[in-house]
């Protein structure tokens, strides 16, 4: 293939570079009306517009000349950036634990990309330990890379391949598994896999980033360390999500996979498990239990992989007002699962109660969960929730709205039989509903109180 | 080697060696001799209600213990966009510190601590640092790109700084020469340091984030005193917007300095322009003595490539007589190394700076690189002599050493000793081969301390979270019709105006020829009467009485314009602008009463000359024949304050003395 020597340029741009006779990487010195420029020429984002050149100059700014005060473009010399972490080789000891780290993509390990001026994942285990050496002194690392892709373009059929691969891993003996993964569907990923992996007999830890690694105050290389901890050292055989606890450096929690959502579109603890606690907390060398119960590791390689996933399968947030056509254009559309977030105590309004009819009729499942996130469905209390009992809709007690999503696609993807689909869907599975919520479950302290102001000052957010 | 080493004396003997003289007595000369060559930076903070990245309010400064809460971090090196790592960076790691940053609600953000992407860039910040770019005759770039330039020290919480280049190749006029400016740059102010002990170092986080500008110049100062001129320069230009923020720490210079054969070191931090000489000029001469000490130790040393410390661990008893390091070492189970350097008697007292040799170069990388907290380390060529005789020669029994040797003693925690052995091996082995890249902080005495190894453009990166901006055409034009006069300009306008030159540097200072301007103008004052109520009266006034809040130089030409409405002399002033400084809410016509002000006609007053003069020569015992007039003058000062000028009044006294007629002109 021939390289593109004008890599992201085009247009007016385009048509100056060629102009000139230059190209990407060329050092030159840019006669403009606005004075002269010296540098070398960069790549463009190919989203940014056709009316500059971007070049470095010799301090290691960037900066833009416009096209249209350009008058002359010398080229003296020519000097190609490769932008590579250094590749080392993993070191292997005999008396760490062995694991394995499946790459999907993600800001856990990632590098710059010249084509959208964004950050891209990159992943290999030597630039893994280039990246982050203390890595080897936790345990031994082999990697493989899945796929690389943004956290929002994973799907069902990444969720198959996953839980597949990881099948493999445990049956080859494995003693933990760490999956590189985006953040933003992190907690989709974390129940897909705590359903289409039954009974795992070694920890499968879900580890991200919040700012990437591409920069100094990143989180990926200590949340990486503590998921390497917790993949090799923890007894918990679960499927589990390892990010900050506080947004200092200072430990990770583990949450369970079907109890963890985003709460925040930017902090480094963006993960909280609602409506309980989590499992554990870790540090680079210690796990401290906060759970009394969750499934011990096992020496046995029984591990069930059910890699079924309906793609029909939709979530319809509430909102006052909403007319019947949202969910008829899904029956429509041959969705064959709806999970409503409904208001307060799992609420939708009248007008709904024909559509709702009309895909119960038509054999689509239908449940019901609450957008507060934190709590049960009452269907019983308001009339409202008894209408709509009466009319087919199933309450998922305190599934999160995701959760349920996630399950109902798995479910379905696994029979058609809406009173098995009904079995699958209320049988708890890795507290994705729990009996009782604990006190100390709901927990979103208001700023401002004395007392809560004090705790924060004392303890670190 | 003689056996009667005194260290005292080899310092004395390098200085001269090394041709140091003070800076009162050098000469162009001298700083031909050793070639020097400096370059500025000068930071200047804009003044915009906002921070430029976050929507915090900019410039509200808190206490250092006074904050909400605390954040931890670590900075990790990462690869620069061409693909290296950054000597700083790497060293920074190696000092393992752990970051705390100190957060006030009120003035830092999610984004300060780097918990959320940065908003778009303060367009008001934007637009005066392209008006200072203008000014400072910059080529404006087309397209402003944010880079990450990387801190690896803490003193940002996202471990760089979001900068970007608005302009490059301009210029500013000293008085004898041009000075290049290599470019400007708008940034974010980084982090207040509260401490930095062992591997803690502590942060508060106001003044993160606040708009900052970094003007460039070439290296092309020829003395200390010409980038004290060239800072001055620069500082008036900035100033000279009205837009940019004064008062401590709002001004800040980087000085670049090099001898011949040198490297250029960087002393950062200088917040006073008036220690820029002194800093600059013990910079050169360090240089100057660093390559001195190359030269004797190439000669001394056949293989340098070879060259290695030797070390021993010690025990505590081995060296009670410092009770320092012992106790130390019995308390917090620090270790205790000696260290042989094979060749380096004479130089650990060489001379470097005034009161410091080479082995202050030590101490100060042990202190920042091994996180050991001074003092660290004793060694055989104290100037002050604690180290007795027999234990120095134990120790150098010990290490089996040659004369020609030097020894430490360094101790501190056990996990810090590889990195403190390998700083001192690292620091000596450049001993041989050059001047060391790095930047230093300056202290009050004019000397400086190590600070941090020099990052170069390796640090830099694209902000991956920020678009490219581009300035157009019509919007750079716009900028440059309402650009203020250049400030070489100004010295000119001041020139003409006979306006004394000791009162300049303060009129530009407080960018005060608007106002003068506007006196001379609109009011008709004199302008040396203009230039000296401000360069003189005020300037005086303000050394001894605080401004009240909401004081500006516009008072003052109210009050000269109430003094005109009033058909006041504008002398009487000079009374009033104690009473305007202190309390600017007082109304002028208060002041008036306060000071016992009446309106007297001009003539009256002259009336009573005749009158004094008599009861002059009653009470006379004087020989001096110009003792009536001041008498006189005394007399009626206070009455002819604001009525008369006393210029006027003084002229028609010495009439009266010379014709017996009170009048000013025949």
């Amino acid at each position: 293939m021939k390289k593109n020597v004008l890599q992201g340029y085009k247009g007016r741009a385009l048509a100056v570079l060629q102009k000139f006779k230059t190209r990407v990487w060329s050092q030159v010195e840019i006669d403009t009306t606005r004075g002269l420029f010296k540098g070398t020429i960069l790549p463009r984002s190919e989203n940014d517009d056709d009316r500059h050149i971007v070049l470095k100059i010799s301090s290691g700014y960037n900066i833009g000349i416009s096209v249209d005060t350009v008058t002359s473009i010398k080229e003296f010399g020519y000097k190609e950036a490769k932008y590579k972490i250094k590749e080392r080789e993993f070191p292997y000891a005999d008396d760490k634990p062995n694991v394995k780290l499946l790459g999907t993509g993600g800001t856990i390990a990632s590098r710059l990309d010249y084509r959208t001026g964004a950050v891209i994942p990159a992943f290999s285990p030597g630039e893994l330990y280039g990246a982050v050496p203390e890595l080897a002194d936790i345990c031994n690392i082999t990697t493989e890379k899945l796929f690389a892709v943004f956290s929002e373009n994973m799907g069902p059929d990444e969720y198959k391949i996953l839980a597949v691969a990881i099948g493999k891993e445990i049956e080859k003996g494995t003693d933990g598994i760490i999956i590189g993964h985006g953040t933003d569907t992190l907690h989709h990923t974390a129940a897909a896999l705590t359903y289409m992996i039954q009974n795992p007999p070694v920890p499968i830890v879900l580890v991200g980033s919040q700012r990437s690694s591409d920069r100094p105050s990143s989180d990926a290389a200590l949340n990486l360390m503590h998921a390497a901890y917790a993949a090799g050292h923890s007894d918990i055989a679960e499927v589990l999500v390892c990010m900050f606890g506080p947004t200092s450096d200072e430990y990770g929690f583990l949450h369970r996979g079907t109890r963890v959502r985003k709460m925040h579109s930017s902090y480094r603890s963006t993960f909280r498990t609602v409506g309980d606690i989590p499992v554990a907390k870790v540090t680079r060398d210690s796990l401290v239990h906060m759970k009394d119960s969750y499934n011990q590791r096992r020496k046995d390689r029984k591990v069930k992989i059910l890699p079924y996933f309906e793609e029909k399968v939709s979530i319809v947030f509430y909102y006052p007002n909403m007319k019947p056509d949202i969910i008829n254009s899904l029956v429509d559309n041959g969705y064959k699962g709806i999970v409503i977030a409904g208001t307060g105590l799992g609420h939708v309004n009248k007008p709904l109660y024909t559509a709702i009819e009309k895909a119960v009729a038509n054999n689509v499942a239908i449940y019901m969960t609450v957008q507060t996130l934190w709590g049960y469905v009452h269907m019983h209390v308001y009339e409202t929730g008894r209408d709509l009992l009466a009319k087919g809709i199933i309450p998922a007690e305190n599934m999160l709205p995701e959760v349920a999503y996630i399950k109902l696609g798995w479910a379905l993807g696994q029979t058609d039989d809406p009173e098995k689909v009904k079995e699958i869907m209320l049988t708890p599975i890795q507290d994705d509903i729990t009996e009782r919520e604990p006190y100390n479950g709901y927990l979103i302290y208001q700023g401002g109180v004395p007392e809560v102001e004090e705790f924060i000052k004392k303890f670190r957010k | 080697m003689k056996r009667n080493f005194s260290p005292r004396d080899n310092y004395q003997k390098t200085k001269s060696a090394v041709g140091y003289v003070p800076l009162h007595k050098a000469t162009q000369a001298d700083y031909d001799r050793v070639g020097f060559k400096a370059g500025l930076e000068v930071h200047q903070q804009l003044k915009t209600e906002k921070k430029l990245f976050c929507n915090c309010p900019a410039r509200i400064y808190n206490k250092y213990d006074d904050y909400d809460a605390e954040i931890i971090r670590h900075m990790r090196p990462t690869l620069s966009e061409l693909g290296e790592y950054d000597g700083t960076a790497l060293m920074e790691f190696k000092t393992r510190k752990t970051i705390i940053y100190r957060i006030k609600n009120e003035t830092a953000c999610t984004y300060d601590i780097d918990d959320t992407p940065p908003f778009p860039i303060n367009k008001q910040a934007l637009d005066i640092a392209l008006e200072i770019a203008l000014l400072s005759k910059l080529n404006i770039v087309g397209e402003v790109h944010i880079t990450r330039k990387q801190y690896l020290d803490g003193s940002i919480p996202t471990g760089f700084q979001r900068t970007a280049i608005l302009g490059v190749e301009g210029e500013i006029r000293l008085r004898n020469k041009r000075v290049r400016l290599i470019q400007l740059s708008i940034e974010e102010d980084s982090c207040r340091e509260v401490s930095d002990v062992g591997h803690v170092r502590t942060y508060q986080t106001d003044r993160l984030g606040i708009p900052l500008i970094e003007t460039v110049t070439y290296p092309d100062f020829a003395n200390p005193d010409e980038v004290r001129e060239g800072a001055e320069y620069i500082r008036f230009l900035n100033r000279s917007t009205g837009k940019v923020r004064t008062g401590i720490g709002a001004g800040r210079e980087d000085v670049n300095v090099s001898c011949r054969g040198g490297t250029r070191v960087e002393i950062k931090g200088v917040s006073h322009n008036k220690w820029i000489p002194e800093i600059t000029h013990n910079e050169v001469f360090r240089q100057w003595a660093l390559l001195k000490i190359r030269r004797i130790l190439n000669k001394k040393v056949k293989n340098p490539d070879n060259w290695k410390i030797q070390h021993k661990f010690l025990n505590p008893e081995d060296i009670e007589f410092i009770s320092e390091p012992s106790i130390l070492a019995k308390e917090n189970k620090y270790k205790i190394v000696a260290v042989n350097l094979p060749g380096f008697r004479g130089i650990l007292s060489h001379f470097t700076q005034p009161g410091k040799t080479f082995a202050n170069e030590l101490s100060d990388r042990l202190k920042v690189i091994a996180c050991i907290e001074k003092p660290n380390l004793l060694h055989s060529e104290q100037i002050e002599q604690i180290f007795p005789d027999a234990h120095l020669h134990k120790i150098k029994d010990m290490m089996n050493s040659n004369p020609n040797d030097a020894q430490l003693i360094i101790w501190g925690p056990a996990d810090d000793i590889p990195t403190a052995l390998e700083t001192i091996e690292e620091r000596c082995k450049m001993a041989f081969e050059r001047v060391p890249n790095e930047s230093r902080k300056s202290l009050e005495d004019g000397t400086t301390i190590f600070e941090r190894v020099l990052p170069g453009p390796d640090r830099m990166y694209p902000d991956t979270d920020s678009e490219p901006i581009p300035l157009k055409e019509d919007h750079i034009n716009q900028l440059k019709k309402n650009l203020p006069v250049e400030i070489h300009e100004r010295y000119e306008q001041l020139r003409k105006w006979k306006i004394p030159e000791d009162t300049y540097n303060y009129i530009l200072r407080n960018n005060l020829v608007p106002v003068i301007e506007k006196l001379i103008e609109e009011l008709g004052v004199d302008p040396k009467f203009a230039g000296t109520l401000f360069g003189h009266d005020l300037k005086y006034i303000e050394g001894r009485h605080a401004h009240s809040s909401d004081f500006s130089y516009e008072k003052i030409y109210e009050l000269i314009k109430f003094l005109k409405q009033g058909k006041i002399n504008f002398a009487l002033a000079k009374i009033m602008i104690p009473f305007v400084v202190r309390n600017s809410k007082k109304d002028f016509a208060s002041i008036l009463t306060a000071i016992d002000f009446k309106q007297i006609p001009k003539e009256d007053i002259i009336n009573e000359i005749p009158v004094l003069k008599k009861k002059f020569k009653e009470i006379n015992k004087s020989r001096n024949k110009d003792a009536g007039i001041h008498w006189i003058m005394g007399e009626l000062r206070k009455s002819a304050l604001g009525n008369i000028s006393l210029a006027e009044l003084k002229k028609i006294v010495e009439n009266t003395y010379k014709t017996g007629i009170p009048r000013t002109k025949t």
